[in-house]
């Protein structure tokens, strides 16, 4: 058991609470996201299982054991910093040995553990080098070597590919989630970028204002987004979310002209479709075209319904261009429905009272 | 065309620093050499060549070798205890301290008194009977100690007060460079477990040789040329234990006025610290450079 557990840890600087009750747990040898866009106290989170900080309330267990009050080198784990924190003035080999050299391990033992690491990172031309000789995709692989030949069951990633440029940062993507499983070990990695999250991550705790938003598996996550926020922080491009509004008969989309979503309610909603689960059809929910960006499997059309903006992603070139009234459908196991106001997943079956079918068909034009 | 109208610009953006550093600096250099070489004038007897003969009487004279002796004990003193005090003052108020401000300030404090001042003070710190540091011994049964009139105690004396004086000032450039080390690296060498003197041994101390560098130039230039003190405190006594060099130099020059052999003296000086200046900067440097 390797899980990492944060119970209603709370983290306050001054008048400003950094962490506000934050609480989740990891299973043994998972790889955890802790994505959030910038301020949302994700690095504050992982600083303070890493014992950097320390928490103003709260308690944190590694495997089992209470570590809330130890300090960092007690905690059994290894951590890979965002700028990498290489010793400038020490070779490849003394930066990964280092660790071990101060906790007096052996020479012949941190011999053979550096080989060992190295060869799993592709570093053997290297190891004489400085720092500041490297390319930012082998100080990498010199942080990860740091962090992994102290074989602790726990690691923790500080936006670890953010200094990478977009090639690098995929290899490293696949290279570091591969190291993960062949390890078995624990990882926690930071990152604001949902794409990083979705792809390498066995679990995503989404953060948000000093709080914890949604904490589940990638595909919950695309699935069932708790609230509009994780809905439009994943995807690409996020899900759209419209306001809904009283029609002829029913909630319909805010400023359209189209066919009721659902039968009228008393709470005021909105929908959130995802863009590639819209498609352009000859009836359905009248928009007009916006802007098209092409990306070559697809294009992305943003449309607009009334005052609101809506992004459909369809495959190859539908050849609309601005101005040219269009007709939107979607399946309605796709809706998605949430709280106006506090922003919360609403479950609603929309097929409960009435439509059955493709709403675009239930309503002729 | 374009380069030489460009190496014309380059050469005129030169010239004021190259004329004020030939004026002061080079051509004070050349012509003391040059006088070196010629005896003293006397009256109406001119400077005659003589060749290397005053460098020939240094060498046989043993005030010079006291002062050589004297100035090198006095570096070797001063230099490595004042950098390891600037280091660790650099190390207390770069931590998280109360009053960590007036802490700084009280270290910088010496620093800025001139040294006259500072002589004087410590003039009557030194005095015995009535002196601070007498009446402290007193207490312990050692007084009536003449520190500065003790051939055995004066240079040591002298010393303790350039170390007190320049430690604050070398501490101002341990602390800058210390708020230059990123703290994300001791956080590492924290998380990888290494202690507080592990982390000060390997990571902190190696990160400070540029700088560690920089201060022993300074601190070496400034053992040869401080004489302030020297002149307020024993004037070289007694019997030469406090005298150094410059001080020498300056006795031979404005006080007998002798400044042909004055001016052999200052060429010696001169030599010594070009050679370590050529030592530090030429070699250390190359090993402790790593960005």
């Amino acid at each position: 058991m390797s899980g990492i557990r944060v119970e209603n840890l709370v983290k306050v600087w001054g008048a400003f609470r950094a962490l506000d009750d934050v609480s989740f747990e990891t299973g043994d040898s998972e790889f955890v996201a802790l994505l959030g866009p910038s301020g949302c106290g994700k690095s504050t989170t992982l600083r303070l299982i890493a014992g950097l900080e320390f928490a103003t309330s709260g308690r944190i267990s590694i495997a089992g054991r209470d570590v809330t009050g130890l300090a960092s080198s007690k905690r059994n784990l290894s951590m890979v910093f965002q700028s990498y924190a290489l010793f400038p003035h020490m070779t490849v080999a003394g930066n990964i040995v280092f660790g071990l050299s101060v906790r007096g391990v052996s020479k012949a033992e941190q011999r053979e553990r550096l080989a060992r690491v190295v060869d799993l990172l592709g570093l053997s031309q290297l190891l004489d080098r400085r720092p500041s000789e490297l390319s930012g995709g082998q100080q990498q692989r010199v942080a990860l070597g740091r962090a992994l030949i102290a074989e602790t069951p726990v690691c923790l990633l500080d936006e670890p590919l953010s200094n990478l440029d977009a090639q690098l940062r995929s290899e490293m993507r696949n290279e570091i989630r591969s190291l993960q499983q062949r390890l078995g070990i624990a990882m926690v990695f930071v990152t604001h970028d949902q794409t990083e999250a979705m792809s390498m991550a066995d679990r995503i705790i989404l953060m948000r204002a000093g709080k914890v938003e949604q904490s589940g598996l990638p595909h919950e996550f695309y699935e069932r987004p708790a609230t509009t926020f994780a809905a439009r922080f994943i995807g690409t491009p996020p899900m759209n979310v419209l306001d809904l509004a009283p029609g002829a008969d029913g909630l319909v989309i805010e400023g359209g002209a189209g066919p009721a979503v659902l039968p009228a309610g008393s709470i005021p909603l909105q929908l959130g479709l995802r863009p590639e689960q819209v498609t352009f059809a000859s009836a359905g929910q009248p928009a007009v075209v916006e802007t098209t960006e092409y990306f070559g499997a697809d294009t992305i059309t943003a449309c607009r319904i009334g005052r609101q903006r809506l992004m459909v992603r369809a495959p190859g070139r539908p050849g609309l261009k601005a101005g040219d009234a269009v007709h939107l459908a979607w399946e309605t196991s796709v809706q998605h429905f949430f709280h106006k106001e506090s922003g919360l997943r609403c479950e609603i079956d929309p097929a409960a009272p009435a439509k059955k079918t493709r709403v675009a068909e239930t309503t002729p034009q | 065309m374009k380069a030489s109208r460009n190496a014309l610009y380059g050469g005129l953006l030169l010239l004021p620093a190259a004329v004020l550093l030939w004026t002061f600096t080079y051509q004070p250099i050349v012509t003391t050499f040059i006088d070196s070489l010629y005896s003293t004038p006397r009256g109406r007897r001119p400077a005659a060549f003589i060749g290397f003969d005053q460098y020939e009487t240094m060498f046989a004279d043993p005030v010079f070798w006291k002062a050589m002796l004297n100035n090198f004990i006095y570096a070797f003193a001063t230099i490595p205890l004042s950098m390891a005090m600037a280091l660790a003052m650099a190390l207390l108020v770069n931590s998280k301290l109360r009053g960590q401000a007036a802490v700084r300030m009280a270290y910088f404090t010496p620093t800025i008194l001139p040294m006259v001042a500072v002589a004087n003070i410590w003039l009557f710190f030194y005095a015995p009977d009535y002196g601070l540091v007498d009446r402290v011994l007193q207490l312990f049964g050692l007084g009536g100690q003449n520190f500065l009139g003790q051939p055995d105690t004066a240079l040591a004396a002298l010393i303790v007060i350039t170390i007190w004086k320049e430690a604050g000032f070398f501490m101002i450039f341990y602390l800058a460079a210390l708020q230059q080390i990123s703290p994300t690296l001791m956080e590492a060498a924290s998380l990888e477990g290494a202690s507080f003197w592990q982390t000060l041994r390997r990571v902190t101390i190696p990160l400070l040789m540029p700088t560690t560098l920089f201060i022993s130039v300074n601190a070496v230039i400034g053992a040869f040329r401080l004489v302030d003190h020297i002149v307020v405190m024993t004037k070289g006594a007694p019997d030469n234990a406090t005298t150094l060099l410059l001080f020498y130099i300056y006795q031979v020059g404005f006080g007998y006025w002798d400044t042909g052999y004055a001016a052999a003296l200052t060429m010696v000086l001169l030599v010594i610290l070009a050679v370590i200046a050529l030592v530090q900067f030429g070699y250390v440097d190359k090993r402790i450079h790593y960005r």
